[in-house]
């Protein structure tokens, strides 16, 4: 088992100082970062002064090791907008985002997953037919499309719920949390909704899809003849048998629903991380591009890592497969 | 059924079975005439800006404009018919999404069936690469890409390409894998038959059925990839607005009421895609031996 995990841990530093050059050099290819610091009516001496100041003179192989140099010391740099320590920028955005992807992604796992099993259980009904068309929907129809239609439907129209911010929020261990007061939490609502949407979906085809392949086993049939009750052949059997694809895809999708936040965030204008990126991108504040994208592949090389993991402590052909 | 039908007969047959693939096949080509044939059922060139007129700005549907004609369902904020404008934006996505979802189905199965065929060193390095990618979000690669790029309708088309090959490389490298070790191939290779002439005659042929999935799949996703792209505002110039765009254009109105600039673009664009979600759908169902009677 600990070869195991040393093995998987070097793939993830491999991975990880890859993704970090790849980023590196992807951002820094883009425009020139000179023309949005200095003020175009700002003196030559000025501008040399300011790209001598940023490290922007240098060769960019150069960058790359100083901005690794800083990484590893924790020091991200400075954003070229705001002139903060983009650590402190991004860490300030982090909760909100964290709390409506995780409320979001949890939600959509439980339901999604025991919706899943019925449709699958039962596919010839009509709440499984129903389950399935909504699902599809689910899968098809774009998210920002959606967060349009519920911010039409429930803000605009019908007044309950409001169409952006955060709302009101409670403060425990320094950090703000909206899910904790009424309002925040009428302001959450709507966002998660939308961002659950499409996990619910996924979670339900996925759930669905194994269900129906193992109950034609013969593990199913065996624990038939065995006399178990169907309940729980299928919470002691079937759930275990079509869990490895679901925590693979709740792992990737808490990373994922990180990013397709972006598009909730702009839409429902919730302070998060996603709205910073967005409005990062469109200035070209690359130190913020940067820190963002290596901190999402820090946290999808994490993530896949636990996964790895989880999968050798349920299932052990993975364990001895990787020590044999 | 007989035997001796062809297998795309017999295919077809199967397909006709389910009534929703049907009718999701039909609206699917419905709407690819629509947009073929834009210039011609549009009864506004919504390109044209000696057409528009701002007093017709933000009209509700049914409004009569100062061209003479109703707009069936009303007018965005530069004063284009919104129906005219749906068929164009229409014809853009489509045109996007299809050239995404080609160029992306050539890259990654050639990509593929390359690491399959050849093994080794070559095989490692390739899916290494793009098993990096798959656990990378597509949005979040397609808008650095874009950021990177600059916006066109090139550069849109690349970094839809660069966020969604990977999953084609995938799909033809499991194919081209398990072909691989079968014995038509040996013998093929054991034949003085080029590399080349047995990885397209051989491999390739055999490896179609799973790709055709994905590519359904994947031209919708692009679709809807480059609408929230333009939605965000880092798709296509305002000029030429695909669907994505029109939506994007009318949400400040909705907040006063003005729903239609931006749900009816997005109604198209939702029927379009759950139109090809659909036939999708049904043609894996068939491919899948594992739901077989």
């Amino acid at each position: 088992m600990l070869g195991f995990i040393i093995q998987r841990f070097m793939q993830a530093v491999v991975v990880m100082a890859v993704m970090s050059v790849i980023v590196f050099c992807g951002v820094y290819a883009i425009g020139n970062p000179i023309d949005i610091v200095i003020p175009p009516e700002a003196t030559e001496e000025i501008r040399l002064n300011t790209i001598r100041r940023l490290g922007l003179d240098r060769p960019l192989y150069e960058q790359y090791f100083i901005f690794i140099g800083n990484l590893l010391q924790g020091d991200l740099g400075r954003s070229f907008v705001y002139n903060v320590p983009v650590l402190e920028l991004i860490g300030g955005r982090l909760p909100a985002t964290l709390e409506l992807v995780l409320i979001s992604v949890i939600s959509a796992t439980v339901i999604g997953v025991s919706l899943g099993i019925y449709a699958g259980y039962r596919p010839d009904s009509w709440l499984s037919k129903t389950i399935m068309a909504v699902s599809v929907l689910g899968f098809s129809v774009p998210s920002f499309w959606v967060g349009l239609i519920l911010i039409l439907t429930f803000a605009v129209n019908l007044g309950w719920m409001p169409a952006g911010g955060r709302g009101d929020t409670v403060e425990i261990l320094g950090i703000e949390w909206s899910f904790l007061t009424a309002d925040g939490l009428s302001h959450i609502v709507l966002p998660a909704v939308n961002l659950a949407l499409f996990k619910l979906a996924m979670m339900i085809r996925l759930a669905r899809a194994g269900t129906r392949e193992i109950m034609l086993t013969d593990t199913i049939k065996f624990a038939r003849a065995a006399g178990l009750s169907e309940a729980t052949i299928l919470r002691r059997h079937l759930l275990k048998l079509i869990s490895i694809p679901i925590i693979t895809v709740f792992g990737l999708e808490l990373g994922s629903t990180l990013a397709f936040a972006v598009v909730t965030e702009t839409i429902f204008s919730w302070p998060g991380v996603g709205k910073l990126i967005i409005d990062s991108i469109s200035v070209l504040d690359r130190p913020v591009m940067v820190a963002y994208l290596i901190l999402v592949a820090f946290l999808f090389v994490t993530i896949n890592f636990v996964i790895d993991l989880v999968f050798a402590l349920i299932d052990p052909r993975i364990r001895h497969g990787a020590s044999a | 059924m007989s035997d001796q039908s062809t297998p795309l007969r017999r295919f077809w047959a199967e397909f006709r079975e389910n009534k929703v693939a049907v009718v999701a096949l039909v609206v699917m080509v419905l709407m690819g005439l629509l947009a073929l044939f834009a210039s011609v059922v549009s009864p506004q060139n919504p390109y044209d800006l000696a057409n528009l007129s701002l007093m017709d700005s933000r009209r509700p549907p049914g409004f009569v404009g100062s061209g003479g004609y109703t707009h069936l369902l009303g007018t965005d904020p530069q004063g284009r018919d919104l129906l005219s404008a749906i068929f164009y934006g229409l014809r853009i996505s489509i045109q996007i999404g299809l050239a995404a979802g080609f160029v992306s189905l050539t890259i990654g199965t050639f990509l593929g069936i390359l690491a399959a065929y050849l093994g080794g060193r070559i095989e490692t390095l390739i899916m290494r690469m793009v098993d990096l990618q798959l656990s990378f979000p597509a949005i979040l690669l397609a808008l650095v890409i874009v950021a990177m790029l600059g916006q066109g309708k090139a550069q849109l088309i690349g970094a839809l390409v660069a966020a969604q090959y990977a999953y084609f490389a995938r799909t033809a490298y499991g194919a081209a894998k398990a072909e691989r070790g079968k014995d038509y191939i040996e013998a093929a290779v054991a034949t003085p038959l080029s590399t080349r002439l047995v990885m397209l005659r051989h491999l390739l042929p055999n490896c179609t059925p799973p790709l055709i999935v994905v590519a359904t799949v994947q031209i919708a996703n692009s679709i809807s990839l480059e609408a929230t792209l333009s939605f965000l505002g880092l798709g296509l110039p305002v000029t030429e607005p695909s669907l994505g765009m029109l939506i994007s254009n009318g949400f400040p109105y909705m907040m006063s009421g003005r729903y239609w600039i931006s749900v009816y673009p997005g109604v198209a664009l939702i029927i379009l895609i759950v139109a090809i979600n659909i036939v999708g759908d049904q043609v894996r169902d068939q491919f899948n031996p594992r739901l077989r009677r």
